[in-house]
């Protein structure tokens, strides 16, 4: 915790006297970076006076790869950049490419999407407390996140064959149906989990540990947050009520009876009870989604974007048509530019789609919720103690693959 | 976002910025204006000031190699409270592509116009903090531009010369 005077003495580079601040480097493979980020700390003492965070060690080009991909193939590098919550990754992509050529996806799809959605969010949203507990001390909590997390991991394995890069979405639906017996396993996933979130709670939510490394470190204000840019569960827990589910629906988010989250003080602390909530809330949503889950078809039924069934290439020429012209070069576009959103565990994940008209995304810009966060490390670890540093970084939980893109 | 709640606010752009606002159009329902780049601080100023877009979104910019302005940069910015959304444009010649930096106005455009900076290579004047981001800063060329490869390796034929390849296409 920072005393008051020390708080209130100036910061930044130009208050720098000559020769007594030290250059810290945390990073870039330090435990609490969560990928690979350098912060450049300037210390006075134990006082942190300026912070620049160097960030690109994860940079991979992924939007100058859109430009050389169809649209379909695009969709397996959508998951690749935040790796810890692919599935809505894969959503907020072809959700930009649906709005462009303007196919509508059939309910069913929706409700899968928003399935697979709230358990990434769940899946996230445990690692996060797994590895931020770590990071201030909370060993064995970790592995109890990580046991529970791995139950949603099940899930995109039973359902995609692949535990993170599901790669589940196509443009105009889903790749394919829910297996026998999936909806079971989702059943009892949503029946254990409120269980193992309360022992979570009892454990940290009144430690008081917890509350003397939280409560009251990284404030940021409503309009400071919305001048930072911040976004996702760190400006809701600075009392923006903000949620792109709630606020733009998209899947059919209208349908399902959840609350926001929001916070008070917009501290660390804040954070936690925030993320928490909304792992409570996603439950309700996929409950909701299994009672009320439609039938029909899970693809949509234009053939000049979906691929045909397959039982359907042995009987029909058009079909077989329709297929090779999808697979060999995909579908075009109009003209034109569009931004599609979701909201991801870190918060808005955008899509700025611009189509010159042929097969290829013309230009792909990804905003990511990492990004907009971390941008606000600098002003929020100015006057705080290296510790708190580590608890900030935390409480921001950016996704450096997210990030970098 | 529907038309009956955008005309207004193209309405009274055009009126207020006639020389400045060029062009605004809606796609999909996404509201984009193109404004020249000399104004694009003043009607920022506006939106923010007199209609609450308090939200910056992104900047970015597109490549258009054979456009005279080469350039498209972007800012989307949106109205917490209204729940609106509008797409900034303006353009960027070469050799030196330059756009006026909208930092003053939303500081969340710091890191965002760095971006643009490092994969572009427009600069934003009035930037105080403007070095590439995700890129080393020993780092030659402008990733996301177009005539940047990205992929393969040219191969020179014993009957070709090296002189006609940028740097940037042998490096591949």
């Amino acid at each position: 915790m920072v005393e008051t005077d020390v708080a209130q003495e100036p910061v930044g580079p130009e208050h720098e006297p000559p020769t007594e601040w030290m250059e810290l480097n945390m990073g870039p493979h330090h435990p609490s970076t969560h990928g690979v980020l350098r912060v450049l700390l300037k210390l006075d003492g134990e006082i942190v006076r300026d912070a620049d965070a160097d960030i690109g060690y994860l940079h991979t080009g992924f939007e100058k790869s859109f430009e050389d991909k169809t649209y379909t193939q695009g969709i397996t590098f959508s998951d690749r950049m935040d790796y810890l919550a692919p599935p809505i990754n894969n959503v907020g992509f072809v959700s930009a490419v649906e709005k462009l050529i303007g196919v509508e996806v059939p309910p069913r799809a929706q409700a899968i999407r928003v399935i697979m959605m709230e358990l990434a969010r769940v899946a996230s949203h445990e690692l996060w407390l797994g590895t931020t507990g770590l990071d201030l001390g909370v060993y064995s909590g970790f592995f109890y996140a990580w046991r529970d997390r791995d139950l949603a991991l099940d899930l995109n394995e039973a359902y995609s064959g692949v535990r993170m890069m599901t790669s589940f979405t196509r443009v105009g639906g889903v790749a394919w149906d829910l297996p026998e017996g999936w909806l079971d396993q989702l059943q009892r996933f949503i029946d254990v989990m409120p269980g193992r979130l309360d022992d979570f709670e009892s454990m940290l939510t009144d430690n008081p540990i917890w509350h003397q490394r939280l409560k009251g470190v990284g404030v940021i204000s409503p309009e400071d947050a919305i001048e930072a840019g911040v976004t996702g569960p760190v400006l809701r827990a600075s009392g923006v009520n903000y949620d792109v589910r709630k606020a733009f629906p998209y899947c059919g988010y209208e349908q399902y009876d959840f609350e926001v989250p929001v916070g008070q003080n917009g501290d660390c602390y804040d954070r936690y009870r925030v993320r928490v909530a909304e792992m409570r809330q996603s439950l309700r949503i996929l409950q909701q989604a299994i009672d009320k889950l439609p039938g029909g078809p899970w693809l949509s039924t234009d053939r000049k974007v979906a691929l045909p069934p397959r039982t359907e290439l042995s009987t029909s020429m058009e079909a077989v048509i329709h297929h090779f012209r999808l697979v060999s070069e995909g579908f075009k576009g109009p003209v034109g530019d569009v931004y599609a959103f979701v909201e991801s565990p870190r918060g808005e994940l955008g899509f700025y789609l611009v189509s010159d008209g042929t097969n290829k995304p013309y230009r792909m810009k990804v905003r990511p919720p990492s990004f907009c966060n971390l941008q606000s490390l600098r002003k929020l670890v100015q006057g705080v103690l290296v510790a708190d540093v580590i608890a900030i970084m935390g409480s921001l939980d950016f996704i450096l693959g997210d990030c970098d893109r | 976002m529907t038309v009956s709640a955008t005309a207004p606010l193209v309405e009274r752009l055009g009126e207020r910025f006639k020389q400045a606002l060029q062009e605004s159009s809606e796609f999909r329902g996404d509201l984009s204006v193109v404004v020249a780049p000399s104004s694009v601080v003043e009607v920022a100023r506006y939106l923010k000031e007199e209609d609450g877009f308090d939200y910056l979104l992104y900047a970015t910019a597109v490549d258009w190699p054979t456009r005279d302005p080469r350039f498209t940069v972007v800012w989307e910015v949106r109205s917490l409270a209204d729940k609106t959304r509008i797409r900034i444009k303006t353009t960027a010649t070469m050799p030196d592509p330059h756009v006026p930096s909208l930092t003053s106005i939303w500081p969340a455009a710091n890191w965002h116009e760095r971006e643009t900076w490092d994969l572009f290579g427009i600069s934003f004047d009035g930037h105080a903090d403007l070095r590439r981001i995700l890129m080393p800063e020993s780092w030659e060329g402008f990733p996301l531009r177009k005539d940047y490869v990205s992929f393969g390796e040219p191969v020179i034929f014993s009957d070709q010369k090296l002189e006609g390849l940028e740097p940037d296409a042998i490096r591949g």
